[in-house]
This record gives structure tokens, C-alpha cells and sequence, in this order.
């Protein structure tokens, strides 16, 4: 045992110097949630799905290199990525110029709007007044926290660790409204059995000061050389139908957006 | 450490240390109430009360606060008649879940706290009182229960600590506490120490005030316990 334990490591160590840096470079760790279906989400037996998930793996495949999933709640993303907890983050992270000041991120891989959802018929516009006195959900940290936390200050706004609370407590009858990604809450929520009776109300919100620009991955600043081998990556599965394929597993239309 | 980040967001701070403050002392208010007439039947062994307390502390001291606070909020909320019945108005807000959820929990151990109190009254006070001829509940009011809140007292202290930490749970539930600013401060601005460590500072200053509040109860209680000047004064103890 003790032989065998000690000629491996002989092994690896003849192998790392062989191959040098590159050896280095062949494991990633990757942060992701698995609380935001369809994105990240996780079976029954406890295995991470979604749409996240899959284009980590495809970059990952193109890249060749070996990835870890680690999973993260979402509010601590930013600072365990800071901490070296993982490389990079792959859970849907929109652009946006807040976070620029303290991550660099790749090109985006999709780009979705935001949008208010309700009990079908309560609201018909989802406009600041429209909205005043009310109790709106949303995830902590999120794009849309922010935006209900700037532009809706006559509403109460109930914030939650996962997207999947936010839902719970809008069954509940606790929220009068929530809002987060539209394509996130038409496939984790509207189109299953909780979220019969509810809809989308309003109009799609994009505004670019809020939102950014898309879904990114992130990296710690200053790491160009594996943010641009990133993008490369991203390009390469936009180009070799890699990204077509994952992306029809989950949506029926086009999400990366114009 | 950015110190602009929590003097920029006092308010939050602000709002979250009122919030822990109204529950834990609400809290302990009602788990008081409710804890002084278990612990007095649970002390006496009643042959019906005394399984059913048994039961009720074994539950509330036996699974995790965080459970019993999303049995409540998250649990309770998916039920149809829940939502349909008068109490829905108060299940419906996490601030009172989180308030029913400590209020039951605290009084569970307090009760426990109270019943060994009780029980470890000495027998000569209790047979005092009954050579005295004081009814049951005039000796229970004016002997037992003084006696046992004076032995409860530093065992109580703790618990008072125990249910202020226990406290954050409220931030899981989408309370802002203290506990529950921090996080908006660190996810607003996407930092971890800033939220946290100012959390930390206010729940320290918190304790620090608990402790001292009950060393001058104490103090105020055991004043027949602490030794009294006599005319000679005792010989300074030897070293």
C-alpha cells in the first residue's frame, strides 16, 4: 500500500514535469447554484441539471480541461469566487456594471429579459405606481433586486436566498408579485404544476443600467488569460452547433439573444 | 474592510437591530408566560398535563430552531385551509412565524429550566410554609416560585443568549435582523466580511449588555445570599 501510494506520487510528479504548466492548467473548478431551474437545478438523486450546467460542461470539453461543479448559495457567489473557492462562475450571472467593478466577466452566453409574474388577471401594468403598497419577491443579489430596490421604493420588497423561496412564498399568497428572469420563470415556473394560475404581467425590461448586456461567466479580475480562453470556447460551441443543441434541450426559442 | 459600505447602510442595520430586538424580547415575553404554568404542572407530575409537557419540550428541544421555524413559515403556508383560515393574517408574515417559532421554542426550554428549579426547592421552605398554614397556591406564590426564579436565574441568563442567536434564523425566513442586514448589505455591494463582521459587533455589544443586566439582577435577587458586615469582621483568607 504504502509503496504503491508513494510510486504514484513518483509518477505524478515525473508526469507534472513532463508536461509542465499545461498539466497545471487541466483542472477547473466552476461555481454553480442548483436553485434556478432550468438553468442549474438538481434531481432527485441529487445530480445537477440545466442549461448552465451543460454549456459549463460543453466549455469545459472544448477547453479540455477537467471540471469540478462546486455549488454555491447565490448571495455568497461573488465572494467565494474571490476567496478561490472555484475559477469561474457559470449560473446565469448577468453583466452588469456594479459587479464589473469587482469581477471581469466573458461574453455573454444568453440574454434574456426580465419580467414581472402574478396571479393571472391582478395587475395590468407593473409600473412603479401600479405596484406601490404591494409586496414584490425576489432573490437576494440578483439584477432584479436591485432594479425593485431602485425604481419601486413604494413597495415592500421581501428578499429571498433562492429563487425557489421566492416561488414558494408567492403559492403561499405571502407576494402579491415577484420578478426575475422571464425564461427562467416560464420553465421553472410557469409551465409547472405550482405555478398554474400565474402569468406574466407588464412589459419585458432590459434597461441595460440594471440588466447589462447578458449572462456572463465570471472571473476574478485580471484574469485575461482565462477569460479569453473562455470566450474562445463560447464562440467555438456558438460555431459547432454545440450551443444550438443544449439550448433546444431546454427552450423552444432562441435565447442567446441579439 | 470597507467602512463606508455599513455607515452608508446604518439604516438597514438600524431596521435589522430593532427587528432582532422586538422578537427575541417579544419572544421571551410570551415563552415566559407560557413556560411558568408547564413548568409548575410539570413539576407536580400531573398524570394527564405532565406526558403532554414532556412531549412538547422533547419536541421543541429536540429538533433544530431552523426546522421549526420552516415548519411554520414554509410548512404551514402550503396548505389551503391554512391559507383560507382567521389565522392566515399572522401565518402570512414571516415576522410573526418567526415570533411563534421562538416564543414556542424558548418556552420549552424555559420550562425545563423552571420545572428544576422548582423541584430543587428545599423541603424545609416548603414545610415552613405549610406550618405557616398557607393555602397550595399561596405557598407556590410566595415561596416556591421566588425560590426557584433565584436558582433559575444564571441558567436563564444563558437561554436569553441562546434565543438572541438563535435569532438569525429569522434571516432565513426573509426577516431583516441583524443578521439578515448583513446579507443585504454583502449582496447588495457583493462582499462577505462587511455584512458580517458589523452583525457580529452589534449581536457582541448585544450580549455584553444581556450579561451585564442580569450579573445586577443577580445581584439585586442574591442580596440575602452575599455575605454582611457583623461586628468582627471576618479574617482575611490566608494565601
Amino acid at each position: 500500500m504504502r509503496f504503491a501510494k508513494i510510486g504514484s506520487l513518483v509518477l505524478a510528479g515525473a508526469f507534472s514535469l513532463g508536461l509542465g504548466a499545461a498539466a497545471q492548467a487541466e483542472d477547473m473548478r466552476i461555481g454553480v447554484e442548483g436553485a434556478y431551474p432550468p438553468f442549474s437545478e438538481k434531481t432527485a438523486s441529487g445530480e445537477l441539471i440545466g442549461f448552465d450546467i451543460d454549456i459549463a460542461n460543453a466549455i469545459c470539453a472544448e477547453m479540455k480541461v477537467t471540471c469540478t461543479m462546486v455549488e454555491q448559495d447565490w448571495d455568497g457567489m461573488i465572494p467565494a469566487l474571490q476567496a478561490k473557492k472555484f475559477d469561474a462562475i457559470v449560473a446565469s450571472m448577468s453583466i452588469t456594471p456594479d459587479r464589473m467593478k469587482v469581477v471581469d466577466f466573458t461574453n455573454k452566453y444568453y440574454n434574456t429579459p426580465a419580467k414581472f409574474v402574478a396571479k393571472e388577471g391582478m395587475f395590468t401594468s407593473d409600473t412603479p405606481e401600479a405596484l406601490a403598497g404591494k409586496r414584490i419577491g425576489v432573490q437576494r443579489a440578483t439584477i432584479h433586486d436591485d432594479f425593485v430596490t431602485t425604481k419601486y421604493t413604494n413597495s415592500e420588497i421581501v428578499r429571498y436566498a433562492t429563487q425557489d423561496e421566492v416561488y414558494l412564498d408567492l403559492t403561499a399568497g405571502r407576494l402579491d408579485a415577484i420578478i426575475a428572469d422571464s425564461l427562467a420563470m416560464d420553465e421553472g415556473f410557469l409551465s409547472r404544476d405550482a405555478g398554474k394560475g400565474y402569468a406574466f404581467f407588464g412589459v419585458d425590461h432590459n434597461d441595460p443600467e440594471f440588466f447589462g448586456e447578458g449572462a456572463g461567466i465570471t472571473v476574478r479580475k485580471g484574469e485575461d488569460a482565462l477569460r479569453e480562453r473562455l470566450n474562445g470556447a463560447i464562440a467555438a460551441i456558438r460555431a459547432n452547433g454545440t450551443y444550438d443543441t443544449i439550448m433546444k434541450k431546454y427552450f423552444k426559442i432562441d435565447i442567446y439573444g441579439g | 474592510m470597507d467602512y463606508t459600505l455599513i455607515s452608508d447602510n446604518y439604516n438597514f442595520l438600524l431596521l435589522g437591530l430593532i427587528n432582532t430586538i422586538c422578537l427575541v424580547s417579544l419572544a421571551l415575553l410570551f415563552g415566559g408566560i407560557i413556560s411558568i404554568p408547564l413548568a409548575i404542572l410539570s413539576a407536580d407530575r400531573h398524570r394527564i398535563f405532565g406526558p403532554i409537557i414532556w412531549g412538547y419540550t422533547y419536541f421543541f428541544r429536540g429538533t433544530p430552531l431552523l426546522i421549526q421555524a420552516y415548519l411554520i413559515y414554509y410548512g404551514m403556508g402550503q396548505f389551503e385551509f391554512v391559507q383560507n383560515s382567521f389565522a392566515w393574517p399572522i401565518l402570512r408574515s414571516a415576522w410573526w412565524c418567526a415570533l411563534i417559532a421562538f416564543s414556542l421554542n424558548t418556552a420549552a426550554y424555559t420550562t425545563e429550566i423552571f420545572r428544576g428549579a422548582i423541584e430543587a426547592t428545599p423541603l424545609g421552605e416548603v414545610e415552613a410554609a405549610k406550618a405557616c398554614g398557607m393555602s397550595r397556591f399561596t405557598m407556590m406564590r410566595r415561596v416556591i416560585l421566588p425560590s426557584a426564579f433565584r436558582r433559575a436565574l444564571p441558567a436563564y441568563s444563558n437561554e436569553v443568549i441562546f434565543m438572541l442567536h438563535g435569532s438569525v434564523v429569522a434571516s432565513t425566513i426573509s426577516v431583516i435582523d441583524i443578521l439578515g442586514a448583513g446579507r443585504v448589505i454583502n449582496g447588495k455591494f457583493y462582499v462577505f466580511r462587511e455584512g458580517l463582521y458589523s452583525a457580529a459587533v452589534i449581536y457582541l455589544a448585544l450580549v455584553i449588555l444581556i450579561t451585564q443586566g442580569f450579573r445586577i439582577w443577580e445581584k439585586h435577587w442574591h442580596a440575602h445570599l452575599r455575605a454582611r458586615p457583623t461586628g468582627t469582621p471576618a479574617p482575611a483568607p490566608k494565601h
